[in-house]
Parts: C-alpha cells; sequence; structure tokens
C-alpha cells in the first residue's frame, strides 16, 4: 500500500549526498584537522550520493515491472487479486 | 550548529513528516492505520523490526555502556537479541501471524483467556508510554547538553532553562503528526529511512575514530583486555567489567530478557504482523537479525573510542583562566555534574561520575567538521524519534483495539476506532511527556529500562512458550503465572540489592538478604526469578484446572497447527537459510571478540 520507500529513500540520499560534496568541495582544508585531515564531507557525500542513486535506480525498475505485470495481468484476470 | 548542518536537520524533517502527509489518504479503515493494510515488503518490516528497537537506550545507551563495560555490552546483540530474534521468526511467527491477532494482547485472549489479555494489555500500554518517554527525555537532554538551540533562544531572548521544555515538545509534535496521519505505514517507512540515517551518520565515525586509536589492536593497547573481550573473564563476576557470571549472563540476559522482549513485545511484533505474508512475516525478524549483528561497531565502538582517547580538558584552554581549574573526565567523556549546582556529582565513594551518555555525542563533536556533524546529529535524533514512533504505534493500537474495544466501547464502527487511534496516538504521546520528565532521575537508562523489562517482560516468555507450544496450559494458569512472575520479580528486587548501592529504586526496600556484584547481575537474576516462577506456577495450575477444548487451539498451538507451507522461494531467501546464516555469523563474532 501507499509508496515504494526507496524512492524518497533514493531521493534523500541523493540530496544528502549532494550538499555534502559540494560542501565538501568548496570548504577549506582547514576544517578537516578534526576529522584526522580527512575531507569526509567528500568522500562520505560521494557515498551517499551512489547509495541515494541505487536506492532511486531499483524503485524506478520497481515501478516498471509493476506496469508490467498490471497490463500483462488485465486480460485474464484471475478472481480474488 | 553551522548553516549546512541546519539544512541537514530540516531536508529530514521535511522527508519525515512528508512521508506522513503522503500516506494520510490511504488510511481509510483501521486495519490500515494500525497494521499497515498487512502489505508491507519483507525487507522493508525487517528493517523496521531492527529500527522500532533502535531508540535512545540503544544509540545512547549502548554508547554509554560500551565506555562503562566494553565490548561485552555486545552479548546485548549477539547473546541479547540475535537467537532470540530467530525463533521467533522460525516458530512463534506462524502463530503471531497465522492466527491473524491483531496484536500481541490479542493473540493472548485467542490463546488462553479476557483476563490474561487485560493484564497483558494494560502492562504493555503503560510500558510503551515509559519507553516513549525517555526516548523523550533523551533526545532533549542531548539538545540541552549540546547548546542546539543556545544560539537561537539567545537571539530571541528566550530564557535557556526552557530549551530540555521546547526540545520535548518540538520531538513530540513531529513523532506525533507523522504517526497522526499515517498510523503504523508511516511509522515503518520512517523507520527505514532512519535505520539508513543511522549507518549514514554513525559508520564514518566509527571509522575515524578507530583509524585515530590505531585500529582495534591500538584501542586493545590502550584499554587492555577487560574492554576489549566480551567472554574472557566471564568465569567470575569479579573478573569482568559487566559483573555478572557466564550463568546470569546466559540465563538472565540470554535467554530470559532476550525472548520475553523480542519474541512477545508488541512493540517490534507488529511490524512483522503489518507483513504481506506468512513468509514475509517469518523473515521479518530474520531479515532484521543482520544489520542488528553488526550493530555494535556502529553504537558500541564510538563509547570505547571515547574513553581509550586521551583525556580533554573539560573546557577550552584559553577560557580555563575564568572558569576555575575544573576536572577533566575520562577519555572526552566529560564528568556528570549536578543540573541545579553545576558540581561534579559523586559516587560513594566520593569520586567523581562519568557522564556516559555523553560517550556518542562527544565522539560526534570530537570528530565531525560542520556537513558531517549535521548528518549525525540528524541520525542522532533520528534514532531517538524511531524508537519514539515504535512505541505509539503500539501503544495506540494495544489501547485502541486491546483496551477500548474490549472493555470501554464495543461494537462501534470501524471508522470510530481509526478515530480512537488517533486521538491515542495524541494523549499517549501527551503521557511520554510526563513519563520524559521523571526519566529525568536515572543515570545510566539501559539499567532503568532493564528493569522496567525485568519486572513486565521477564515471566511474559514463559507464558508464551508454554501456551505455544503446551497444549495443556490453561488461560487461569497464564494469568496466575504471569503474576506469580511479576511479584517475584518485585519481592527479588526487593531483597536484593547491588554493591555500593543504596536501598531505594535500586533494590533491598524488603530487606537486604543478598548483594550482587553489580545491578545488571541483579536484573539478571531479577529476570530468572520472574521467569522460573511463572514457568512453573503456570504448568501447576494448568494441571489443576480443565484442559482447553483443542478444537479452539487450531492455528495457536504447535502441535495442533499444520506446518506453514513455504512459499517458492530462492534457497538462500528461505526462513530456516536465512537463520542458519546469521548465527552463523554471530558465532563467528564471538569467536572474533573472545
Amino acid at each position: 500500500m501507499g509508496i515504494d520507500i526507496r524512492l524518497p529513500l533514493g531521493i534523500l540520499f541523493l540530496l544528502l549526498g549532494s550538499i555534502l560534496v559540494v560542501y565538501g568541495a568548496a570548504s577549506d582544508a582547514s576544517l578537516y584537522g578534526q576529522s584526522l585531515g580527512i575531507n569526509v564531507n567528500l568522500y562520505w557525500g560521494v557515498v551517499l550520493l551512489a547509495f541515494g542513486a541505487l536506492m532511486f535506480g531499483l524503485s524506478r525498475r520497481g515501478a516498471r515491472a509493476e506496469a508490467r505485470t498490471e497490463s500483462t495481468s488485465q486480460a485474464p484476470r484471475s478472481p480474488g487479486h | 550548529m553551522t548553516g549546512i548542518d541546519w539544512l541537514i536537520l530540516g531536508l529530514y524533517f521535511a522527508f519525515v513528516l512528508g512521508i506522513g502527509v503522503a500516506l494520510k489518504g490511504s488510511m481509510k479503515t483501521s486495519a490500515d492505520f494500525f497494521l499497515a493494510g498487512r502489505a508491507i515488503p519483507a525487507w522493508v518490516a525487517g528493517l523496521a523490526f531492527m529500527s522500532a528497537n533502535l531508540g535512545a537506550q540503544e544509540v545512547i545507551g549502548m554508547g554509554a555502556s560500551g565506555a562503562k563495560y566494553g565490548i561485552a555490552t555486545s552479548h546485548f546483540y549477539w547473546i541479547g537479541a540475535i537467537p532470540a530474534m530467530v525463533f521467533v521468526g522460525i516458530f512463534m511467527m506462524p502463530f503471531y501471524y497465522g492466527s491473524r491477532a491483531r496484536s500481541v494482547p490479542e493473540y493472548l485472549r485467542l490463546r488462553f483467556d479476557e483476563k490474561t489479555r487485560g493484564l497483558n494489555a494494560i502492562s504493555f500500554a503503560i510500558m510503551t508510554i515509559f519507553s516513549s518517554g525517555i526516548s523523550m527525555y533523551a533526545i532533549a537532554k542531548l539538545i540541552q547538553t549540546l547548546h542546539v538551540f543556545d544560539g537561537v533562544f539567545q537571539r530571541l531572548g528566550l530564557n535557556s532553562s526552557w530549551i530540555f521544555d521546547f526540545a520535548i515538545v518540538i520531538s513530540a509534535i513531529v513523532v506525533l503528526v507523522y504517526t497522526f496521519l499515517g498510523g503504523l505505514s508511516s511509522a515503518i517507512y520512517n523507520e527505514v529511512l532512519q535505520f539508513f540515517l543511522i549507518v549514514a551518520g554513525f559508520l564514518p565515525l566509527s571509522y575515524l575514530g578507530l583509524k585515530n586509536v590505531g585500529g582495534w589492536s591500538g584501542l586493545k593497547a590502550t584499554l587492555g583486555p577487560s574492554y576489549t573481550h566480551s567472554w574472557a573473564g566471564l568465569s567470575h563476576a569479579s573478573t569482568n567489567r559487566l559483573g555478572v557470571e557466564w550463568f546470569g549472563l546466559a540465563m538472565g540476559l540470554g535467554f530470559v530478557l532476550s525472548f520475553g522482549y523480542w519474541c512477545t513485545d508488541f512493540l517490534v511484533i507488529q511490524r512483522a504482523m503489518a507483513a504481506k505474508s506468512m513468509s514475509a512475516a517469518r523473515r521479518t525478524p530474520l531479515i532484521g537479525a543482520f544489520p542488528k549483528m553488526l550493530f555494535p561497531f556502529l553504537v558500541i565502538l564510538p563509547g570505547l573510542i571515547a574513553i581509550a582517547l586521551p583525556t580533554q580538558p573539560a573546557v577550552p584552554s584559553h577560557a580555563r583562566v575564568v572558569v576555575g581549574a575544573e576536572p577533566p573526565g575520562k577519555g572526552i567523556i566529560p564528568l556528570k555534574l549536578d543540573a541545579s549546582s553545576g558540581q561534579p556529582m559523586l559516587d560513594k565513594d566520593g569520586k567523581p561520575q562519568l557522564d556516559y551518555d555523553l560517550a556518542v555525542p562527544s565522539m560526534l563533536l570530537h570528530y565531525f567538521p560542520p556537513g558531517m556533524l549535521g548528518l549525525g546529529l540528524t541520525a542522532l535524533l533520528a534514532s531517538f524519534m524511531s524508537g519514539m514512533a515504535g512505541n505509539v504505534t503500539a501503544f495506540n493500537t494495544v489501547w485502541t483495539y486491546d483496551i477500548y474495544q474490549s472493555y470501554i466501547r464495543p461494537g462501534a464502527t470501524d471508522a470510530h476506532y481509526l478515530w480512537m487511534g488517533r486521538a491515542s496516538t495524541v494523549f499517549g504521546i501527551a503521557f511520554s511527556i510526563a513519563a520524559a520528565y521523571m526519566a529525568n532521575r536515572f543515570n545510566n537508562i539501559m539499567d532503568m529500562l532493564q528493569l522496567v523489562f525485568a519486572f513486565v517482560n521477564a515471566p511474559l516468555f514463559a507464558t508464551f512458550l508454554l501456551g505455544m507450544f503446551w497444549k495443556r496450559t490453561t488461560g487461569h494458569a497464564a494469568f496466575t503465572g504471569l503474576l506469580a512472575g511479576t511479584a517475584a520479580a518485585a519481592i527479588h528486587h526487593g531483597l536484593t540489592l547491588p554493591a555500593g548501592a543504596v536501598v531505594g529504586i535500586k533494590g533491598g526496600w524488603l530487606a537486604v538478604t543478598h548483594t550482587y556484584p553489580s545491578e545488571m547481575a541483579q536484573n539478571f537474576w531479577t529476570a530468572i526469578y520472574a521467569w522460573s516462577t511463572c514457568f512453573v506456577v503456570t504448568i501447576i495450575v494448568s494441571l489443576l484446572t480443565r484442559a482447553p477444548e483443542e478444537s479452539k487451539l487450531v492455528g495457536l498451538v504447535y502441535s495442533l497447527t499444520p506446518k506453514p507451507e513455504e512459499e517458492p522461494l530462492a534457497w538462500y531467501a528461505r526462513p530456516a537459510s536465512l537463520a542458519l546464516m546469521v548465527l552463523a555469523g554471530t558465532v563467528l563474532l564471538n569467536i572474533i571478540f573472545w
């Protein structure tokens, strides 16, 4: 019922990833002394972007698969479904 | 908190509330609201099953315990959760899901009788209010300590002593809005969101911390074996940090408390009951067990790292001249300060106490620059809200179906019960707020929760075990057994005291006949006594009362129910295969961290 959670999940992580990547690329290296000199915003942002893209892609594939089963099951509709 | 951190937090809140709004239209019947229309896919239900438990007590409490007890805290996962999650999926879900009961108390009515259901429904409702209150308290305390709102309050000219109250109201309103609008579906979908957010916020923290202290071997060298072994030293209570011996741990935590929680607590079972099929319901706890097995690395490890780091000055060096020589805490964990006087709180020996609950938040502030800090804090808030929402949805269902529909107003229309579900969401949260203020009195949240679980949940698993697997068990016996078990828990608590504690809330209020080496040992043994009493009393009373009619127990008792038909699934996706995989993984982890 309702929604395929992978869609909002994908969008949220695409947005979070983008924010971190842009901020990480634009921010000064001196900011990262506390994180052991690693630009965590940039690197982790890329990981989150990849995860967001994966979830978004899966939700699109799921939607297409659902559309296909709906169009094929239209003709011999079994009772109770 | 800088602008970027607020942006991340704001984005998350927008999605949380957006899910509630998006689902509002599909809440047409009470089954949509309370059971998510029984249409949730297995992986979604599985992650929600795990996340509903991932509240404040988990992230803050497990980090605190990690700093206090070391890697042995992982027993709460590897012994205290995985075996029970496997058991409920393989053996118990066929009866929960198959009976079409809408709640755990309702299963008790089908299997036993009205009074057993009533007892369970009422005690459960009270417990969920407490748990959600504790979540709320933790959220508010954290916001206060981290000075998240201080800037905003100063600009508006408001008294900063209201921040605690303001934080409680804000967290209550957000959870209220999305559970009010979308019911269980909304809670479940948000729990999935929260799950991934917690991983996203905490994985880099563990990575950076571990890198900083020189990896696991560096941590071992700094902290010594008592912190970095989970089983070594458990032969005797005095040779390990938990202050528990292996039998108390295995029986108290691994059997009684763990099975009592994961196998009978409607908070988690409700997620599996919302699954779209029997096979999905059985796989729900098994799928949840995989991330559960690995979560010690996200929530316990930061606590260990926090205590292992070089001790930090309590105030920045340039400000110390003004504030005076405040003694530092240990690692990066600050001292516990008295809220009214601002002075460090002392234990019985006059030594200052550490504020272990700040282990994880201190870690976030220590390692994360702006940006990641926003994500880390959002993850923390997400965990609080998922824990709280789990309690709220469990409460409104039990209240509406098992208390209101059963005793106050039976026979009303479905629309009326849907309305009551929403109304009870509102007053459930109002009661939680009251509980949040009560929770303010306890040092380690985990210890208090264990105490509550010991009284209420510990005897419960004996009732379910006998009810599901021994057809002779009767309703009178179940009811008497539960009362006897809870009474045994209370009496045991009243007669014993943990070492170094004062008579009162910690125990010994009847007389001190035995002193346990630690509060945890006392809690585990309270649970063991409660369970054993309930088990024995239920068997004796069953044999003394008239056996239930077998025809009424079909689908409710193991020996009278046909085995659930296996859906055609790939071999690795079958419940039994998942169970073996997760058990093998857990054994391996126990060996590695021996």
